[in-house]
């Protein structure tokens, strides 16, 4: 318990826009232990995105390091960052999360067959994974069958299942109604915490901060606020409410 | 590889009505251009056949004929000449002349006219009857496309109409053997002896008391037909007066052979480049809505030759579906045609074809190819 899973040191990201530059993320640092949960909030422009992107390994920072399991992001070649986002990163997306033409079951083992692991025992925990979050007799639907709750459970199964180092969730609620949206982030808080995996999810809605262990507020591209307790993570999410 | 197979196989088995209607399209143009080569052969076939088919390897013309069979005129010396020369097995001589036969419903059959010596290079081999016997006999070997389109049979007996000076004159012609395959510009073939052929032809006034032939090409068998080279300069040396030309340039010099076989291939590659555009097209909007799905793909950890590879191999299925459904119906198609239309099935043709319309569905797909490599995955998180 509690390795550094991730770790950010001053990290900057610039972009120029109509020839002046702007910082999209303006020297952040923390790190996420294993087993912990974080939030990453902030309104919209804060550089939230941009900094999950980074820590995707999809975006490279203009300056500073992420390290991801001690390594150190910076220092690989863009086929070695294939194998380390397909190995170490589980991802669910805001939309279009899951591939169309794959059933729910192969959508989560497809992530096992890129790493090469889609043995039986693989496809058996699948199955369990998915029995989990309650998609039982949702196996064999594709995408377009299933609610968006649901496919945003498939996709929390598909970032869970190859056992990667940082699970990132791009607001995995924004399409889901309150009700659905506070149960797929709890299951997903419980899993998190089961696996000791690294969680962290951008959102907006601060009322799914309540599920997290940590709150990391960003605005203009600065880290302004952590919420360590767990009684200012929850003044925090029932702020969210009104 | 396998992964980039698994996803190719997948989305097309879960789409399989939409791709299968991109498979039809390609079944159509595949129809078309298999129909196109078959007509190219078919019309190519019915120009030349008769010279594709002569037992011999060279042809003798007049000098300065350009190799064009009908403006060549020999004579008899030049055809004594010509067997005169060492290492020529035999020789024949070709008149050629269209005329028509009058048929009993009182329509007339437009037929190529050929007189050519008995036993000689220039008659084909006869698989039903006999040939001629002599020289002046009133009697015709007939093509069997002939007797396909007339009704007239071996032992029948056939009236010629023949335009000779001011008058039409009327010959009549015992058939005495049938032979195969030897149409020549556009017509079913009749072959009678020499002398016949110059008293039935159609001519001129001042020619009409001729009764020696006009010889418009010699064929010659060679002794070994290996030497086709060699034997054109010898006979050339050794007779006055003539160019020699091997059956290749032979064909291409019958009027309008060249034309003709250059507009169907033209007609042909057109047909495959709208392939090209259709397939490239289909596959192209297909990419643009696949954007995002791409973008997850790359994001969770697809590498680019996973994705590239998987686009390629969709591409080619689909493609060979398509190729296949179309030889398929063109091969039903085939058996219901009459065999009056000129279309030749002939393998290599198709073979051609078919390698090209196999070619045409990965390059019509390769511009969607390269936009899918160069998808950003980060377009899964909407920030490219």
């Amino acid at each position: 318990m509690n390795t550094v899973a991730l770790e950010v040191k001053n990290v900057v990201k610039t972009f120029s826009v109509d020839g002046s530059k702007i910082n999209a993320v303006d020297d952040v640092s923390f790190k996420v232990n294993s087993g912990e949960f974080v939030a990453l909030v902030g309104p919209s422009g804060s550089g939230k995105t941009t900094m999950l992107s980074i820590l995707a390994v999809l975006l490279t920072p203009t300056s500073g390091q992420v390290l991801i399991d001690g390594q150190d992001l910076a220092k690989m070649s863009e086929k070695q960052r294939v194998v380390l986002r397909r190995e170490k990163i589980g991802f669910t997306f805001q939309s279009n999360n899951l591939i169309p033409y794959l059933t729910a079951k192969e959508n989560v083992e497809f992530m096992l067959r890129l790493n090469g692991k889609a043995n039986r025992a693989g496809r058996v925990r699948s199955q369990e994974l998915l029995a989990r979050l309650g998609l039982n007799d949702r196996l064999h639907n594709l995408p377009a069958q299933m609610s968006g709750g649901q496919q945003q459970r498939v996709a929390i199964a598909r970032a869970l299942i190859h056992n990667p180092t940082v699970v990132l969730a791009d607001e995995p609620t924004a399409s889901l109604d309150t009700e659905r949206a506070f149960q797929v982030v709890e299951t997903f808080a419980n899993l998190i915490h089961e696996n000791n995996r690294a969680g962290i999810m951008v959102t907006h809605d601060l009322r799914m901060c309540k599920y997290v262990d940590r709150v990391l507020q960003m605005r203009d591209g600065k880290l302004v606020q952590i919420y360590e307790t767990k009684e200012e993570v929850m003044a925090l999410a029932r702020g969210g409410d009104h | 590889m396998g992964l980039s197979i698994y996803l190719a196989l997948k989305e097309i088995w879960r789409n399989r009505g939409r791709f299968f209607l991109v498979a039809l399209v390609i079944a159509l143009i595949t129809l078309l251009v298999l129909f196109i080569a078959a007509l190219g052969e078919g019309l190519g076939t019915n120009n030349r056949q008769y010279v594709s088919n002569l037992d011999a390897q060279l042809i003798v013309f007049l000098d300065k004929s350009d190799f064009i069979i009908p403006s060549s005129r020999l004579d008899q010396s030049a055809l004594k000449a010509v067997r005169r020369v060492d290492g020529v097995a035999d020789a024949g001589p070709i008149s050629t002349s269209s005329t028509a036969i009058l048929l009993d419903n009182g329509k007339v059959l437009k037929v190529s006219m050929l007189g050519v010596e008995a036993g000689r290079p220039g008659l084909p081999p006869v698989i039903e009857g006999r040939t001629y016997q002599t020289q002046l006999a009133k009697e015709t070997v007939i093509d069997r496309n002939v007797a396909l389109r007339s009704d007239i049979k071996v032992g029948d007996e056939i009236t010629i109409r023949s335009t000779q000076g001011t008058k039409d004159e009327f010959f009549t012609l015992k058939v005495v053997g049938l032979t195969e395959g030897q149409a020549y510009t556009f017509q079913p073939t009749i072959f009678v002896p020499p002398s016949t052929w110059e008293r039935v032809r159609p001519k001129s006034e001042a020619e009409a008391n001729k009764t020696v032939p006009d010889i418009n090409v010699i064929a010659v068998k060679l002794e070994d037909p290996s030497q086709t080279e060699a034997m054109k300069s010898k006979i050339e040396a050794n007779v006055s007066n003539v160019q020699v030309a091997d059956i290749e340039t032979t064909i291409s010099n019958i009027p309008g052979y060249s034309a003709q076989q250059g507009t169907v291939q033209t007609q042909g590659a057109f047909t495959l480049l709208i392939g090209v555009l259709v397939i490239g097209g289909f596959f192209q909007i297909q990419i643009l809505q696949k954007v995002p799905q791409i973008g997850v793909l790359k994001a969770i950890g697809s590498s680019n030759a996973v994705v590239g590879l998987a686009a390629v191999i969709q591409i080619m299925v689909v493609t060979a579906i398509g190729v296949g459904i179309g030889g398929l119906l063109t091969y039903v198609f085939s058996l219901f045609f009459p065999p009056t239309i000129p279309l030749v099935f002939n393998g290599n043709a198709s073979a051609l074809a078919i390698a090209a319309l196999l070619f045409i569905g990965p390059a019509g797909g390769l511009v969607s190819v390269i936009y899918a490599v160069r998808i950003e995955p980060l377009k899964a998180l909407r920030l490219s």
